[in-house]
């Protein structure tokens, strides 16, 4: 079976609750808070000001510097503020607020390609930059950047990340058993551009109906279809390419160092639709789930729709809310408002009733070795929540901090109940700080 | 003007903490397995040699087991209400140490070796280094080897087993690693210690700790503890592997004067040394080729200790001995950290 071997772990994954629920929509909100800033990379500047009237499918916000993305109106309305509105990040971001017509009139522009095929791969680029398409699997890194390193790195191969290894999201595996064509069609489309003649898809296994799927549409052509068994966090970028090549990415490099490039399948799907439709990516697919939620299931969602939006279209809340998490429980971000908009990078909202969020102290670390058994980078994790206690985050970079992807394995298996990733996070920050005082 | 406005109203709508949601960092899905859960498993994993060893040696074996318990945990107690500490007493730690010494007593030890045992184990040797996860050596051996020391009449006075609590005459006489020391210390072979039968010694029909005697019990807890992975195979195969390699090469070279190796593996502490004491989480090296180099330095001690040693037995000695090398274990034995292997090119 092809995994990462020896390490990560088996977190309760609660999947069933929602992966054999279609894709629904919900009814359109009246109103979207469309961040300026969807993307890692600098925030677009605004396109629009305060009572302009937009189409769907215009662009309201754009791109800034290399590194960034541009946003699309999701609906068809009145632009009624730019201003600082809550970003599900934690902090607020500049934000174009259009009220909805509710005639959902799309701007009559959109280009069409029938066939990509002949099309030169700077302009797929481009159309691929001007549809603000981003890394949908929650990393949120502008996709053309991707599908632009630097000439002296071969790339050999593409491959799209269908693990979703986090608990409760099943949007990816819903969208790979309804949409495996488009899945399969942006693919090729990456695969064209690269000009690589390697393709693969990586699922895990407990996602039978997408793997199947995706092999149909597969068939005939020189796309290998991985089946990968359940392990988180496989679907971390560099776990993914070790499991589906054996390629190890080096410590500090990046995919392409090993002639790699790995796009989410939901970005796949979203490069489709805009190369082949001219539709930019203005929706995408949420999973609604939790015991604190009435309704739950995978919808398509309008990015910039609020929270407090979907919860309602998802029969409200089931007793009070503990936490509302944007994304998966092991790397997902709490929300600290219900007037949050859905982003291009939300893949999941997890609503755990109050009841369900225990509080404990945290106590002295047993020396057990749980967490370094199970960090998929295999460094101490031990050492840097010992280090931090201490007062020496100086003293972690010795044991490779930086390497550290933050995916909270050695957390969930901590039976101390330490904080690892938390104080990993910390020291990180701290060292960023003593390198920004030294420049 | 009237945009303006409500701007200014959404604002003060979106600053309402409606409702009140909890702000964490991630992960918001913890493991299952605390503190507790693994300590009060280990205790249970015990079960099966504690009732071996009630078996096999009757009430002797039962206050022992009871004296010790109830003075690791009244020990721990004790010390976090003088010092003001939270109390863990009930996280079953204590409980294991107490658990685990009464099993390395000889059965029918005065109540008072108990005690001592207990409360030295806990204050010494655990709450005095900062309690549990900053105790260097595993406390209940410690206690073990202190008392062995100091008291090695109380320590070496090892009842015949006598099944089914059949009384508390029970007399005297000597283990299998006794028998063989005083044979290998007088020249005369194996001497009584070829007479052991191998399936006593594995059902645990022969003299010596209350909790060492019977392997198949042993093996039973063990088998618990692997399966819900609280230890890992890396240390007990490492450190018996250990022993028997190098009691087997010695074996063969003269059998007429060394054991052979299943003799070494059924007496003697190495089966409940290598899966309950030499795993001590909080003792042991905590990356799996730390363990495996633990383990393999737990067996050679033994051994060491076997062949040659003033004493007849050495698994008590050879794991306290490495503990002192775990940190350094841990500082030089790092797992290989993805992506290390390969340097990257044009960069540094």
């Amino acid at each position: 079976m092809w995994t990462i071997a020896g390490e990560g772990i088996h977190p309760t994954d609660r999947k069933s609750e929602t992966s054999s629920i279609p894709i629904s929509e919900i009814k359109p909100p009246a109103k979207v808070v469309i961040p300026l800033s969807q993307h890692i990379g600098a925030p677009c500047d605004p396109l629009v000001k305060i009572g302009d009237i937009v189409k769907k499918y215009q662009k309201v916000g754009e791109a800034k510097g290399v590194v960034s993305s541009p946003v699309h109106s999701s609906v068809s309305g009145k632009v009624v503020a730019i201003g600082r509105f809550p970003h599900p990040s934690g902090n607020q971001s500049n934000s174009i607020v259009i009220e909805s017509d509710g005639k959902d009139e799309a701007i009559d522009s959109l280009k069409e390609h029938s066939d990509y095929s002949g099309l030169d791969p700077d302009v797929l680029k481009d159309i691929i930059l001007g549809s603000g398409i981003v890394g949908m699997g929650g990393a949120t890194f502008p996709t053309h950047v991707k599908l632009n390193p630097p000439k002296e790195k071969k790339i050999t191969a593409v491959i799209l990340n269908g693990a979703e290894c986090e608990p409760f999201l099943t949007s990816d595996d819903r969208l790979m058993v309804e949409k495996s064509r488009e899945v399969i069609e942006g693919l090729k489309i990456f695969m064209h551009i690269m000009g690589v003649r390697e393709g693969y898809v990586g699922i895990e296994n407990d996602k039978p109906g997408a793997i199947e799927a995706i092999k149909k549409s597969a068939s005939g052509t020189n796309i290998k279809v991985i089946s990968l068994a359940k392990k988180y966090p496989q679907g971390a970028e560099k776990q993914l390419i070790k499991s589906v090549t054996g390629k190890e990415v080096p410590s500090g490099g990046l995919p392409m160092d090993v002639g790699i490039v790995v796009q989410n399948v939901g970005t796949a799907a979203a490069v489709y639709n805009a190369v082949r439709y001219g539709i930019p990516l203005v929706d995408r697919i949420v999973t609604v789930t939790g015991n604190g939620i009435n309704r739950r299931g995978n919808f398509r969602i309008p990015v910039g729709t609020l929270l407090e939006h979907v919860i309602a279209e998802c029969g409200g809340l089931a007793g009070e809310p503990g936490k509302i998490i944007f994304g998966g429980p092991m790397m997902g971000i709490a929300q600290y408002s219900m007037l949050v908009p859905i982003l291009k990078g939300t893949s999941g909202i997890l609503v755990i009733p109050k009841g369900e969020v225990a509080f404990e102290d945290f106590r002295a670390c047993i020396r057990c070795g749980r967490c370094v058994q199970a960090c998929p980078i295999r460094l101490l994790p031990n050492m840097y929540s010992i280090l931090c206690e201490a007062g020496k985050p100086k003293d972690a970079e010795e044991y490779h901090i930086l390497d550290c992807i933050e995916c909270g394995c050695c957390t969930y298996v901590c039976p101390s109940r330490r904080p690892i990733v938390q104080q990993i996070r910390y020291i990180k920050a701290e060292m960023r700080k003593a390198k920004s005082r030294v420049a | 003007m009237a945009e303006a406005a409500e701007q200014e109203e959404k604002k003060g709508r979106l600053e309402e903490p409606t409702p009140k949601l909890i702000l964490t960092s991630s992960p918001h899905q913890l493991s299952q397995d605390s503190i507790e859960r693994i300590m009060w498993t280990v205790v249970l994993a015990l079960a099966p040699a504690s009732l071996a060893g009630l078996y096999f040696f009757g009430w002797g074996a039962l206050y022992v087991l009871i004296v010790s318990v109830c003075s690791t945990m009244a020990a721990e107690a004790i010390y976090q209400r003088l010092s003001g500490n939270s109390m863990t007493v009930t996280d079953g730690s204590a409980a294991v140490t107490g658990l685990l010494l009464g099993l390395t007593l000889p059965p029918g030890s005065p109540w008072w070796l108990c005690v001592v045992g207990g409360f030295f184990a806990i204050i010494i040797c655990k709450q005095l280094y900062g309690g549990l996860g900053f105790n260097p050596f595993n406390p209940a051996l410690m206690s073990r080897v202190f008392l062995l020391i100091a008291f090695p009449l109380q320590m070496t006075k090892w009842p015949v087993p006598r099944p089914f609590f059949s009384g508390m005459d029970a007399s005297t006489g000597a283990t299998p690693l006794g028998n063989l020391q005083v044979a290998r210390l007088t020249g005369k072979g194996l001497g009584k210690a070829a007479e052991l039968n191998i399936w006593d010694a594995f059902i645990g029909n022969i003299g010596g700790s209350i909790g060492e005697v019977s392997a198949i019990a042993l093996l039973i807890g063990a088998a618990c503890l692997l399966y819900k992975q609280y230890i890992s195979w890396h240390i007990p195969v490492s450190m018996i592997g250990t022993v028997m390699i190098f009691s087997g090469i010695f074996w063969v070279i003269d059998p007429s004067k060394y054991a052979n190796p299943v003799f070494h593996l059924f007496t003697g502490g190495l089966i409940i040394g290598a899966f309950f004491m030499a795993t001590d989480m909080v003792t042991c090296p905590v990356t799996l080729k730390g363990q495996l180099l633990f383990g393999f330095g737990c067996g050679l001690i033994t051994v060491i200790i076997r062949m040659w040693g003033g004493y007849p037995e050495g698994v008590s000695f050879a794991i306290v001995l490495m503990n002192i090398v775990s940190p350094m274990i841990d500082r030089y034995l790092r797992p290989v950290r993805y992506g290390s292997v390969k340097k990257v090119e044009g960069r540094r």
